[in-house]
C-alpha cells in the first residue's frame, strides 16, 4: 500500500483533513504523509482501527528541527530610471520561518505491512512548540514524546506525563535543537557562588531520616524508595522511583538519562562513516548488530548494494552476537534472583569463546567496528570459519547443561512463573518487540517479516511464548539460541566466495542525495531502528536511533504494579535493558 | 591537594636504613627466619583484600564483570568481594562514561566510602570523556571532582589492563607509610576525605569542576 492510496483513504474517512504527500528523494522512495495538527489524532485512530489498514504498532517516533531559512530570489522589476521604463533585476530575500516536525513510523503487526510515515509540523520554533500527543493511541509513543520534549522542546498536549526524561529537571535548554550551543566547560570561569561553595566546603548532606519519614505516615504506610542509579540489580545506571505499600508496588516511575551521552547529537556532527564506532557503544553487548542496523539504514538511503558473501558474514556475526547476548542476559537474570555467581560464570565462559572469535575477526573483543555500508571491513579466513564451527558445535552442550540445571528448577519457576505478566494487547500497543513481544504469543520476528539480508535463505522457527511472563521470556531466549545455532550451521555451509564489498563503494566523504530512510533489524533486544535524514552534505541532518529497550521500559510499571519489590528486580532483568542503548 | 610521592621512592633520610634492613632480612630468610615490619605486614594485608564497589557505569563495566569471571578471575588478587554498599568498599572503579547527570552521584558514593579509599578511572571516558567528549551531557573526566589513583586507557580496556591497574594499585598500597612525614594521605588529618558534590544547574553542573583538586599539579614536579 503506497502513500497516495493511504492519503485517499484518510481523506475519505476524515472530512476536512489536510493530507499531503512529502516526497522522499532517497532510493528507498518511502514517501510520508503530512497531516495538519488538528486532525492528526483522528487520523491516528483511523489508521490503527481501520480493518483494512490496522497500523497497530507505532515503531518509531522522533522530532526534527528545521531552522529558519532565507530564500534569495532574483526578480525582474519594472522601474522608471531616467524617465525610461526599464526592467531591473533585484535580489529579494524572503525569510521562511522554521518549524519542528514530529515523525511517526507505523507498522502493522496483524497485517504485517508498513511502514506508513506520518509527519506533523508546528507553526514555528518557539519554546515550547505545541503538538497533539499520540500517546493515547499508541503507548509506545509515551517515552519517545517525552524525549522529543526534553531534547527538542516540543510539548505534546494530551500526554499523561509531560516531563523531561533524559536531562535533569533543572535543565532549561533543548540540546538537540540545531542552534544549541553547549557550555564551554574546558576553561570555564567559576562563578562567585561556586567559589564560595568550594572554599567554604559546604558539603551536601543526605537527609537520611527526613525524606523517607515524611513519605511514610502511619495511616497510609506508603513508603517511597529511590532504587538506583547505583544499585546492583538495575543493570547499569538506571533509577526507579518506587512507591510501596508494605512490600507491594503501588507506583513505579523509571528515571533515565544517567548514561545519556549524546550519541545522536555527536552523530549529526560526524560523517556517515565516523558514526560506526559510536554505534558499537549503543548496546555495548551487541556491537555487531548495532553496526548492521546502521549500515542497513545508510544502504537504504544511498542504494548501495551488498555482495552476498558479506551478507553471509553479517548473518554469522549477527547470530553469534545473539548467542552471547542471550547467554549473558540469562546469566544476569538468574544472578538477580540470588543465584550469585555460578550461572553467570557459566554464561560468561561461553561468552568469552564468542568474544575470541570477534577478536580474531575484527581485532576487538567488544567494540568490533566491523561492518561498513556496502559490506564488511575485512574478510574472514577459512580457519576462522572452522573456529566458528567448533564453537557452534560445542554450544548445545552448554544449553543442555543450563537447561538441565535451571529449566525445571523449582526456585526459578516459583520466582518467574506468573511474574511480570504483559498482556498481548498492551505489548503490541506499547511497541514491545523481540522476546518481550513474542513471549506474549505474537508472531512478529523482523527477520521473517522484513526478510532483510539473506535471512530468506535459512530455515528456522520463531519460538513463541504463551503467558507473557518472566519464565516465558527466559525460556524463549534459550530456544532462540537453539534456532540461532541452526541458522549458523546453514550459513557456515552455504557461505559463498566472492568480494566482501564493491570496491567502488565510497566510504569516506559519502554524500547521499537529500532524502530519508528508516531501517530496522531484529537485534537481540528487539527492533533496533535507525532513521536518517540527509540534506546532501557529508553529515546526516537527522540521526535517530530507535532503541528497543528504551521503549520496553514504558510498560515496566504496568508489569510491576501490585507485585512485591523483589519481583521488580526479576521483571527488570527479564526485559534485558542496556543503559547505553536506553539513554544513548 | 598535593600528589603523593611514588611508592618506590622512600624519603632520602631513611633510604640507607631501609637498604640495610632489606639486606639483613634477605640474609635471615636464607636461614629460614622470616622477619617483617609492622608497616609491611599491615600493607600486605590491606593490598590483598581490597573490596571494590559493585558499581558499573557503561561499556567498561561489562569488561569489569568479565574480569571477575572465570577466565580472568580477579579473585586471585584478593578482590573478588564486590560490595554493593559504599560503606563497605575500599575501591571505586569508575568504569565508563560519567555523564553530568551521574557525576554528583559518583562524588556522593566516593564521599560515603570510609578511608582508606582508592579510585581507578577505567577507560577513556572516565579519564577525559573519551569519544563522547563533545557531548553536552558528558563530563570530561572524573578527576574534575575526585582524585584518581590509577588511570587505565582504552575503549574499553581489556580485562588484562584492569588487572594491571589493580596490580599498580596494590604496589601503591604496599609502598604507603603509616607514620612519619611521608605517611599515606588517609592518615593525615588535614587532608580532605570528602569532596564537594556539584549541583544541577540550568545549563551545566555548578561548579563545572572542583578547583581545589583540578587541574592536578604536574606529577613530575612532586617527585623531585
Amino acid at each position: 500500500m503506497n502513500a497516495a492510496e493511504i492519503k485517499a483513504a484518510i481523506e475519505a474517512a476524515i472530512p476536512g483533513c489536510m493530507v499531503s504527500v512529502v516526497e522522499n528523494g532517497s532510493p528507498s522512495a518511502r514517501h510520508s504523509l503530512l497531516i495538519d495538527s488538528e486532525h492528526v489524532l483522528a487520523v491516528a485512530r483511523f489508521l490503527r482501527d481501520d480493518p483494512e489498514l490496522r497500523f497497530d504498532f507505532c515503531s518509531n517516533m522522533t522530532a526534527v528541527d528545521w531552522l529558519d531559512t532565507e530564500v534569495t530570489e532574483k526578480v525582474k522589476v519594472p522601474k522608471v530610471v531616467d524617465g525610461i521604463e526599464q526592467e531591473i533585476e533585484e535580489t529579494r530575500k524572503t525569510k521562511v520561518s522554521g518549524y519542528l516536525e514530529a515523525v511517526y513510523h507505523l507498522f502493522s503487526m496483524e497485517k504485517k505491512h508498513g511502514p506508513v510515515i506520518l509527519r506533523v509540523r508546528t507553526k514555528d520554533r518557539s519554546v515550547p512548540a505545541h503538538l497533539p500527543s499520540l500517546t493515547p493511541v499508541w503507548r509506545s509513543a509515551e517515552y519517545q514524546e517525552r524525549e522529543a520534549f526534553d531534547l527538542y522542546g516540543v510539548a505534546f498536549d494530551g500526554h499523561p506525563d509531560m516531563r523531561r526524561i533524559l536531562m535533569w529537571e533543572e535543565f532549561t535548554d533543548h540540546p538537540m535543537r540545531k542552534d544549541y550551543v553547549p557550555p564551554a566547560d574546558d576553561e570555564a570561569e567559576l562563578t562567585e557562588f561556586a567559589w564560595a561553595m568550594i572554599q567554604e566546603a559546604i558539603y551536601e548532606t543526605v537527609d537520611v531520616t527526613g525524606a523517607a519519614a515524611s513519605a511514610t505516615s502511619p495511616e497510609s504506610e506508603i513508603m517511597e524508595i529511590s532504587m538506583g542509579p547505583h544499585h546492583p540489580s538495575t543493570h547499569g545506571v538506571f533509577r526507579m522511583d518506587v512507591r510501596l505499600d508494605g512490600e507491594r508496588v503501588v507506583r513505579l516511575k523509571p528515571v533515565l538519562g544517567y548514561l545519556h551521552r549524546n550519541h545522536e547529537k555527536i552523530a549529526e556532527n560526524c560523517s556517515y562513516l565516523g558514526s560506526i564506532p559510536y554505534t558499537d557503544r549503543l548496546d555495548y553487548l551487541c556491537s555487531m548488530t548495532n553496526n548492521w542496523a546502521y549500515a542497513l539504514a545508510v544502504e537504504r538511503l544511498t542504494g548501495i548494494q551488498v555482495p552476498e558473501r558479506a551478507e553471509y558474514i553479517r548473518v554469522i556475526v549477527g547470530e553469534l552476537t545473539r548467542l552471547q547476548n542471550h547467554a549473558g542476559v540469562v546469566g544476569f537474570l538468574i544472578q538477580d534472583m540470588g543465584a550469585s555467581g555460578t550461572p553467570l560464570m557459566y554464561a560468561f565462559r561461553e561468552r568469552e569463546k564468542i568474544l575470541d572469535l570477534f577478536e580474531a575477526l575484527s581485532g576487538a573483543r567488544m567494540m568490533c567496528n566491523y561492518m561498513r555500508f556496502g559490506g564488511v571491513r575485512v574478510d574472514c579466513s577459512v580457519e576462522w570459519l572452522q573456529a566458528v564451527r567448533r564453537v557452534v558445535g560445542a554450544f548445545p552442550r552448554f544449553l543442555d547443561e543450563f537447561e538441565q540445571l535451571l529449566g525445571g528448577n523449582e526456585i526459578l519457576m516459583a520466582r518467574t512463573q506468573g511474574v511480570g505478566v504483559l498482556s498481548r494487547e498492551l505489548a503490541v500497543n506499547a511497541g514491545a518487540t523481540g522476546v518481550m513481544l513474542r513471549a506474549t504469543g505474537v508472531n512478529y520476528d523482523i527477520r521473517k517479516v522484513d526478510d532483510y539480508g539473506v535471512y530468506g535463505h535459512f530455515k528456522f522457527r520463531v519460538p513463541l511464548g504463551e503467558h507473557g511472563d518472566v519464565y516465558d521470556r527466559y525460556m524463549l531466549r534459550i530456544l532462540e539460541m537453539r534456532e540461532s545455532l541452526k541458522i549458523l550451521e546453514q550459513a557456515l555451509d552455504g557461505i559463498p566466495s566472492g568480494p566482501i564489498m564493491d570496491p567502488k563503494t565510497k566510504l569516506r566523504g559519502l554524500r547521499p542525495k537529500p532524502g530519508e530512510a528508516y531501517a530496522r533489524i531484529e537485534s537481540p533486544k528487539g527492533e533496533l531502528g535507525f532513521y536518517l535524514i540527509s540534506d546532501g552534505t557529508v553529515n546526516p541532518y537527522r540521526y535517530r536511533v530507535r532503541p528497543p529497550s528504551f521503549i520496553h521500559l514504558t510498560v515496566l510499571e504496568d508489569m510491576c504494579l501490585g507485585r512485591n519489590i523483589a519481583d521488580v528486580v526479576v521483571t527488570l532483568g527479564s526485559i534485558d535493558i542496556v543503559m547505553g542503548e536506553v539513554d544513548r | 591537594m598535593k600528589l603523593h610521592p611514588p611508592d618506590r621512592n622512600p624519603p632520602d633520610l631513611n633510604s640507607k636504613i631501609e637498604a640495610d634492613l632489606a639486606a639483613v632480612k634477605s640474609e635471615l630468610s636464607k636461614h629460614g627466619v622470616l622477619t617483617t615490619t609492622f608497616e609491611e605486614l599491615y600493607n600486605w594485608g590491606r593490598k590483598n583484600s581490597v573490596w571494590p564497589l559493585t558499581f558499573g557505569l557503561a561499556c567498561c563495566a561489562i569488561e569489569m564483570i568479565a574480569t571477575t569471571m572465570a577466565r580472568y578471575d580477579l579473585a586471585r588478587f584478593g578482590a573478588e568481594v564486590f560490595r554493593p554498599s559504599p560503606r563497605q568498599a575500599d575501591l571505586i572503579i569508575v568504569s565508563g562514561t560519567v555523564t553530568k547527570k551521574m557525576a554528583p552521584l559518583v562524588v556522593r558514593l566516593y564521599n560515603q566510602m570510609p578511608e582508606p579509599k582508592y579510585v581507578i578511572a577505567m577507560g577513556a571516558c572516565a579519564i577525559s570523556g573519551g569519544p563522547f567528549r563533545d557531548g553536552y551531557n558528558v563530563l570530561k573526566g572524573i578527576d574534575r571532582y575526585i582524585p584518581v589513583d590509577v588511570h587505565i586507557p582504552g575503549c574499553p580496556p581489556r580485562p588484562e589492563a584492569l588487572i594491571s591497574a589493580f596490580m599498580a594499585l596494590q604496589e601503591k598500597i604496599a609502598g604507603q607509610h603509616i607514620a612519619g612525614e611521608g605517611r599515606a594521605r588517609h592518615l593525615k588529618a588535614e587532608e580532605p576525605s570528602e569532596f564537594q558534590i556539584p549541583g544541577y544547574g540550568e545549563h551545566d553542573l555548578e561548579p563545572p569542576n572542583n578547583r581545589t583538586i583540578f587541574p592536578p599539579e604536574n606529577p613530575l614536579k612532586v617527585i623531585q
